[in-house]
């Protein structure tokens, strides 16, 4: 795709929608993408599957006075923008007006858009793209207990992003995402019949040469998938937990969730009403980098059009400030963080390595697998399904699975022993293994109940 | 409405504005045919839909969309090729066909005659958009706020919304297949927090369908406020949940999210003709305990999950899926089914025309038994009861599943006491399905909310079960 010619585009359709708005006396937002890509996935050695993708869209919200309404198409056309811009002005003729809501202030715009740098195209064809998966796919096929693959996927993707709102901002930037992963299934036959175990890695980048060899990635879910033959449950117990760098984004994703602006305003967070207060140990610091160079999850503006810059959320233990964006902010009576649409790179403190962790927890559960949706961002109530590893006296000694994890979010964070150095930085939390003090496992019948 | 005034209604609404017919569009499925692809499909789709939203007891957000294309498929063996386009007119759909046909080797086959699909229609050809005006809309929110509001005095937030959609869809096929399908779909939804001595919890309510507005009236949203306020105001009495192995009852209806995980999922034709599923090879052969019957049935009036075709132009209908304990099939697609040799079953499904049909449930459900659900109750010394559930999940290769209890009681010597605090229930499919001791004779649906997530694709889908009774499940609380 021609990146400047969409680029131009997108700014051209948004400045055309905010003129039809401001005609009806309206302030306006906008937001509209285009992207591009290619998928392949192969499947035991054989094409399974080769699709181009081709995706644009267009979302308005209007403000009549302080009454709100929003509408969106997937045709650019004039006469479809103008049609959605009508019907979110319509919308907006029924919604009851809110003090709150309305256009973020025009002194808090982004000024200018940083370069992150995160625009690299790959030229990549079907054929050269199925070789890769295919290669991928071979490293992990043939190692020990392998039986069959649930596919090998490479992927390709270029795209536009484009914001605009009535204070005249109007920006936009290209960024692209390649990826390469691979799912296999391992198995195991003993006298109670077959038992099948799958696994799976996946990796991505902003630049293609940065893609990690795809061998190494079919040889990880090879791996993630033949550890986990011959798992068995455990007794139900105390027990510290450790949280694999793949999963543990996760526990701070539900602390994230707790402190956004949406969930407290909601008087829906077990974090209401925490500022100033100390959430985790003192070890502890909690930060987002948006203007990340090639980063998984950097962006210069926020969903409202606020140029973006790196914060603390934790310093010391001690929560900093919420995560919010205009409207939430507003409803709480503070400044945005510009946090529209979330945090961007978020990382913490490192305290210990993985060895480390292993030691200091001595006899408990590593969790590589967490499954469900147990996590209550009301009460901070937790309880998932799980599965991982054995550990004793530091080291690693079998296979678990069919397993639940339970505690409170809140004594989860405020007893957390360490966090490792193996930092997975893959996604938008970039952490490594998270050892949390004793949580109940629950496994196979034990006295208590 | 016939098939025939659906088809109808179908092409003026997908081909009229790009000038596209079956004349025109035949030659382009002949092209990939000529390729080498052995099938080929154009699915054309297009949906408006709607929502409402309020909170601070005041309608405070709405809006409008509207979107569709054209996906276009090819398939060659084991081989699918995939494009698309939001361009509905046949420049564009001629792009796309090279590209899906790229994958394509060899040439010759021939497109059966087009002949269009007839079926008998499960939902009205009513855009439920449309039966109701905007101010009603406003006011149906503002009911189920204040009713809340005036049941409860600790209530602190309520959050309630309205989504309408209606979506045409058609598909043209090389095997012939010419069919249309023009669906409603509404869902409300209430969510509120109750506060009292400091306690905080969370209570939902909700329910929908394919059919108009007119399903909301009094009664029903008094009652989705209603079981929004009782979950809520159980979990404030709840104490901790136990936790280990222990007899678990679920209750009737939305529980039978325990049946799409623990087997709905793992009798999807794909995963069984990749041999990645626990049930793969396991036709004829036990795989729940004798009291189980359970089906996939898309042909029930106007519920959530019913299809009056599937995405590929396929009539639904009522597949049985594991009988008295034994499997006796898996949910297909068209692909899936081909290279299986298996019959279709009308579950080839997608969310849009973007996304790939795969295999798929439509309402999956549990047949009734013969117990009185209090004598099932009654038959367990110390366990636990749910009656109402989060949301699941299930790796189908190891059979382990999922679920997470939002309003659940402990039993005690034949009797449901304390409520407990939400639990993750987690199991190993066949082997629970097997531990299925009582099966009670009060088989319900669910109230037309849920959504199913497969890789990466949402389609709604209904699930039901009677009251039951599981001898053995671990049960995930603190205590």
């Amino acid at each position: 795709m021609d990146i400047e010619r969409e680029l131009r585009t997108l700014q051209d359709r948004i400045r055309l929608a905010l003129s039809i708005a401001d005609k009806h006396q309206a302030t306006a937002e906008v937001g509209a993408y285009q992207d591009q890509g290619l998928a392949v996935s192969v499947r035991n050695g054989d094409v399974d599957k080769v699709e181009f993708t081709r995706n644009h869209g267009f979302g308005i919200t209007v403000y009549r006075g302080k009454s709100k309404g929003s509408a969106s198409t997937s045709d650019f056309s004039d006469a479809a923008i103008e049609r959605a811009v009508m019907a979110a002005l319509d919308v907006a003729s029924y919604t009851a007006p809110d003090e709150c809501s309305g256009l973020a202030d025009a002194d808090r715009m982004a000024k200018e858009i940083p370069d992150l740098d995160l625009y690299h195209h790959w030229g990549i064809n079907p054929e050269q793209a199925i070789k890769m998966a295919q290669a991928c796919e071979a490293a992990g096929l043939s190692r020990p207990h392998i039986k069959t693959s649930d596919g090998a996927h490479v992927g390709t993707s270029d795209s536009v992003r484009a914001y605009g709102n009535s204070h005249g901002l109007v920006v936009a930037y290209p960024q692209s995402r390649h990826g390469i992963s691979c799912a296999l299934i391992a198995s195991r036959s003993d006298n109670k019949g077959e038992t099948m175990e799958r696994g799976g890695w996946s990796y991505s980048h902003r630049l293609p040469d940065q893609l990690q060899d795809g061998a190494e990635v079919g040889a990880k879910a090879a791996e993630r998938a033949s550890r986990k033959l011959g798992s068995r449950t455990v007794p139900t117990g105390e027990f510290p937990v450790m949280y694999a760098p793949e999963i543990a984004g996760g526990l701070l994703g539900h602390f994230i969730g707790a402190i956004s602006g949406g969930s407290l305003y909601r008087h829906s967070s077990f974090l209401e009403n925490t500022l100033g207060q100390t959430l985790f140990p003192e070890w502890m610091d909690i930060y987002e980098q948006p203007h990340l160079l090639q980063g998984p999850a950097s962006a210069g503006v926020d969903g409202d059009g606020l140029a973006t810059y790196g914060k603390h959320f934790v310093e010391q233990g001690v929560l900093k400030r919420y995560v919010l964006g205009t409207y939430s902010a507003r409803r709480l009576g503070l400044e945005s963080t510009a946090n529209a649409g979330g945090v961007r790179n978020l990382r913490c403190t490192s305290t210990h390595s993985l060895n480390e962790l292993l030691t200091m927890m001595g006899t408990g559960l590593l969790v590589t697998d967490v499954m469900g949706q147990g996590v209550n961002i009301v009460t901070g109530h937790y309880s998932r399904g799980a599965a991982g590893f054995w550990v004793e006296n530091g080291e690693i000694q079998f296979p678990v699975s069919e397993v639940t994890v339970a505690a409170n979010l809140k004594d989860m964070f405020l007893n957390l022993r360490g966090i490792g150095d193996d930092i997975d930085a893959r996604g938008n939390v970039q952490v490594g293994s998270i050892l949390v003090n004793n949580m109940t496992v629950a496994g196979k019948r034990s006295e208590r109940c | 409405m016939s098939s025939n005034q659906l088809l109808q209604q179908a092409q003026n609404t997908l081909w009229l504005p790009g000038a596209l017919d079956e004349a025109g569009l035949v030659p382009v499925l002949e092209s990939m045919l000529a390729k080498g692809a052995n099938f080929a499909d154009l699915y054309f789709e297009r949906t408006v839909s709607e929502s409402w939203s309020l909170e601070d007891s005041i309608v405070k957000d709405g809006s409008f969309s509207v979107g569709g294309g054209v996906g276009v498929r090819a398939l060659c063996g084991e081989k699918t090729g995939f494009s698309y386009s939001d361009q509905v007119d046949l420049e564009s759909i001629k792009k796309a066909a090279v590209a899906a046909s790229s994958i394509a080797t060899g040439g010759g086959n021939k497109i059966s005659a087009i002949h269009s699909v007839s079926h008998s229609p499960l939902y009205q050809m009513v855009n439920p958009l449309d039966t109701l005006g905007p101010d009603a809309k406003v006011a149906l929110l503002q009911k189920a706020d204040a009713l809340a509001r005036e049941m409860d005095p600790n209530v602190v937030d309520v959050s309630v919304s309205l989504v309408g959609s209606w979506k045409t869809v058609l598909v043209l096929a090389t095997d012939g297949t010419l069919a249309a399908d023009v669906r409603p779909l509404v869902r409300f939804s209430v969510s509120l927090v109750l506060e009292k001595n400091g306690r905080k919890e969370r209570g939902n309510g909700g329910g929908g369908g394919r059919a108009g507005y007119g399903q909301f009236d009094d009664a029903a949203v008094a009652k989705y406020v209603e079981d929004a306020i009782k979950m809520a105001q159980v979990n404030l009495e709840a104490i901790d949940a136990p936790a280990g192995t222990m007899p678990v009852v679920l209750g009737s209806g939305w529980p039978g999210v325990l049946l799409h995980e623990a087997v709905g999922h793992g009798l999807e034709g794909d995963f069984n003709r990749k041999g990645t599923s626990n049930f793969s090879g396991r036709i004829g052969t036990s795989v729940a305990s004798e009291l189980c019957t359970i089906v996939d049935d898309g042909t029930l009036q106007n519920l959530r999950g019913s299809l009056t075709v599937d995405d590929e132009g396929t009539p639904t209908q009522y597949t049985t899926l594991v009988e008295k304990g034994v499997l006796q099939g898996y949910m297909q697609d068209k692909h899936n089914a081909r290279l299986m040799g298996h019959a279709l079953t009308g579950n080839g499904r997608r969310e849009s025309y973007s996304h790939l049909p795969m295999p798929r449930m439509t309402n999956t459900y549990l047949l009734p038994g013969e117990d009185d659900p209090e004598d099932i109750i009654r038959s367990v010394k110390k366990g636990l009861y749910a009656v109402n559930f989060g949301g699941g999940q299930v790796d189908i290769t190891s059979g382990k599943f999922v679920f997470a209890a939002s309003e659940a009681y402990l039993i005690e010597d034949g009797k449901i006491t304390a409520p407990v605090k939400g639990a993750t229930l987690i199991g190993n499919g066949p082997e629970a399905m097997s531990k299925v001791s009582m099966l009670g004779n009060d088989l319900a649906l669910d109230k037309g909310v849920g959504t199913c997530g497969k890789e990466g694709q949402s389609v709604p889908v209904g699930v039901g079960q009677p009251t039951l009774k599981v001898d053995e499940l671990v049960v995930g609380g603190t205590r």
